[in-house]
């Protein structure tokens, strides 16, 4: 069996995020991490990895020469090797450009399954997985909080409002999870180390058969119009208490209470 | 080479790697460690699945294939959350597993280093004797000779890991045939009769960390339980104290930068006079003179480790390391302590415990008197 993980390189969620004159994200000002949507999906690959034999892992990554830091993060849980695609003329793609550019470097891939993160933390768009099964005609199961592969079917527990799914399809199959599907491991230091001699096969636009008049921040089919920082949180309400208990325990009861806690 | 600051990438996903462990899986559970004196089996296991314990070692005897640079860098991460659990790795490696690994035969490392070195098992160094400490060398645990045997009597003080569910045996000095100066090292197993392992005593930091004595009572172990050459068991332990200087100043660096963290975040937090007291001048200096205490620490670890890398000569440099470092790591906690005001001297933030778990820095591996003394030697001064 062979299972591909798209990741992407995002800036830590704990930095303070900036964006360039263009209205794209600054990602040179900020530390930049592997998506932790992400971890979940390599997580879940391993362990069909591990009770599959044989299975091979691979990370797929688009991204600029840096994002070989993301790509050697990502070997070091234990993939096997990686593909990445580096273009200048990527830059400024939208999901849509982006969900081509991943099908185009798969198209002469052979794999059974690929496994992705629901959403990156950065544009947080949800749509690569829908569009990328899309551009490979392949079937999706998206928001997956289980995930079983019986032969030529995976079968999945999809997470819905009040309840969820089960669903199946035939592989190959894309599929994306959410984080109630399992708690990530930690690399070890030797997968840091073997990390290093994995093999990482750099594509360019047109070795994934597109060119820069059909990807790019220009030919993106959404354009980012504004960017509004969230406003300074408020003060909250502060109760007073007149010594008795009674006036701040009321005052806090109808708190609950308008916000139906209570 | 030429002068770099700069840690390869490996080093620097390591240390991210440690720093995330540490935060995810050791701060939560620090201080409940630390109030009920609990040595956790299971984080050290899980760092040991990271490969932490076996850093130094070759992949051939279940290490991870790393340096002693990286070792230290592990140990300053873990020690930046929990200094109880710092030590136990450092113990672990720099004094449990590094004796077998420098002065075993081909065959002892493989019976005794991989399950140490996957964090599995773990030893104990067997050097402080009750009227030993800086004296190290008078020492009177004896081994006589019978025949493909030794017999042990004696006992020891203040061993780290000597005693938790998982420790596996302890690497001693003993005299060896009533010659005070002929030091023989000898691995013992826990389960030797006649070795008795101590209660652990009442620290006054270091809670969740293993601390024993020992006792030797007709102790017989076979020869092939003695470890590198007859004679050479006193040296070959200094040597080991040596590099275990540059791991000191690690964790001592560790106890510093984690003292930075919580006073900057609680100098943001707490007001007082009408705004964060991080804005008191009186505050931010002091702050400010840890994080200039941490870094030049850290430069002067980072210099020893690099040296002992490089094959050169480091002992005059890890001993600057060790008592800069431990010394400033009582002078943080300290001040820590008194940026966080009365809550400083309670257990509900972690630089009440930072306090507790800095003086034996100063202390233990060479006591900073020691380290003067080695530096002085070094500059060529007079033996007294």
């Amino acid at each position: 069996m062979r299972i591909i993980c798209p990741v992407k390189r995002v800036p830590d969620t704990a930095a303070k995020k900036a964006v360039e004159p263009d209205l794209t994200l600054d990602r040179d000002g900020v530390e930049a991490v592997l998506n932790a949507n992400d971890e979940w999906s390599i997580e879940e690959a391993l362990r069909i990895k591990e009770r599959t034999p044989g299975t091979e892992v691979v990370v797929l990554c688009v991204g600029p020469e840096q994002a070989q830091q993301t790509i050697r993060k990502a070997l070091s849980y234990g993939l096997d090797g990686a593909i990445q695609v580096s273009d200048p003329g990527i830059s400024g793609s939208d999901a849509s450009g982006i969900a081509s550019i991943v099908a185009g470097a798969l198209a002469d891939e052979e794999f059974d399954l690929v496994i992705m993160g629901n959403q990156s933390s950065d544009a947080r768009t949800m749509l690569l997985p829908a569009m990328l099964a899309e551009y490979l005609d392949l079937p999706a199961l998206t928001y997956c909080t289980k995930l079983d592969i019986d032969g030529d079917t995976v079968r999945a527990e999809r997470e819905m409002p009040g309840g969820h799914q089960v669903v199946e399809a035939k592989l190959p199959a894309v599929v994306s999870v959410v984080e109630a599907i399992n708690e990530p491991r930690y690399p070890s230091f030797k997968g840091i180390m073997a990390a290093k001699s994995k093999p990482v096969v750099v594509k360019d636009l047109q070795d994934v058969g597109l060119d820069a008049e059909m990807v790019g921040l220009e030919h993106a089919w959404t354009q980012v119009l504004e960017v509004t920082p969230r406003p300074p949180r408020q003060a909250g309400d502060k109760v007073e208490d007149d010594g008795s208990g009674t006036v701040g325990a009321k005052a806090l009861a109808d708190f609950l209470v308008a916000r139906k806690f209570l | 080479m030429s002068i770099s600051f700069e840690l390869r990438p490996e080093q620097e996903e390591l240390r991210r790697l440690v720093r995330q462990f540490a935060l995810d899986k050791v701060a939560p559970r620090a201080e409940e460690m630390n109030h009920r004196g609990e040595f956790p089996v299971d984080l050290v296991q899980e760092m040991g699945a990271l490969g932490l314990f076996g850093l130094p070692f070759p992949e051939e005897y279940g290490g991870s294939g790393g340096t002693y640079f990286d070792l230290c860098l592990a140990i300053e991460e873990i020690g930046r959350v929990d200094q109880s659990l710092g030590i136990t790795l450092e113990a672990g490696v720099g004094l449990g597993a590094m004796p077998i690994w420098k002065f075993g035969t081909e065959e002892q490392r493989r019976r005794w280093l991989p399950p140490l070195a996957r964090g599995e098992r773990l030893a104990g160094f067997g050097l402080t004797e009750p009227g030993g400490g800086s004296d190290a060398g008078a020492l009177r645990t004896r081994a006589l000779q019978d025949g493909d045997t030794w017999v042990i009597n004696g006992s020891k003080s203040f061993i780290t890991n000597a005693g938790t569910d998982i420790s596996d045996f302890v690497t001693i000095t003993a005299v060896t045939n009533q010659d005070p100066r002929e030091i023989t090292n000898f691995v013992v197993p826990r389960d030797t009769p006649g070795f008795v392992v101590g209660g652990g005593y009442r620290k006054v930091g270091w809670h969740a960390s293993d601390t024993r004595d020992l006792a030797f009572d007709d102790v017989v172990v076979p020869a092939e339980h003695q470890l590198g050459e007859r004679g050479r068991g006193f040296a070959n332990f200094l040597s080991i104290l040596d590099e275990g200087r540059i791991a000191i100043a690690a964790l001592a660096v560790g106890l510093i930068q984690g003292c930075v963290d919580e006073c900057v975040r609680y100098a943001h937090e707490r007001e007082a006079f009408g705004k964060p007291i991080g804005g008191h001048q009186a505050v931010a200096f002091k702050i400010a003179d840890m994080q200039a205490a941490a870094e030049l620490a850290r430069n002067q670890w980072w210099h020893a480790a690099w040296l002992m890398e490089q094959g050169r000569p480091f002992k005059r440099q890890a001993s600057i390391a060790k008592l800069y470092a431990t010394e400033a790591a009582v002078t943080a906690a300290r001040e820590a302590c008194q940026v966080f005001g009365g809550y400083g001297f309670t257990t509900e933030y972690p630089v009440g415990r930072f306090y507790q778990d800095a003086k034996i820095l100063e202390i233990g591996e060479g006591t900073s008197e020691v380290q003067r003394m080695l530096i002085a030697r070094d500059l060529g001064l007079p033996r007294a």
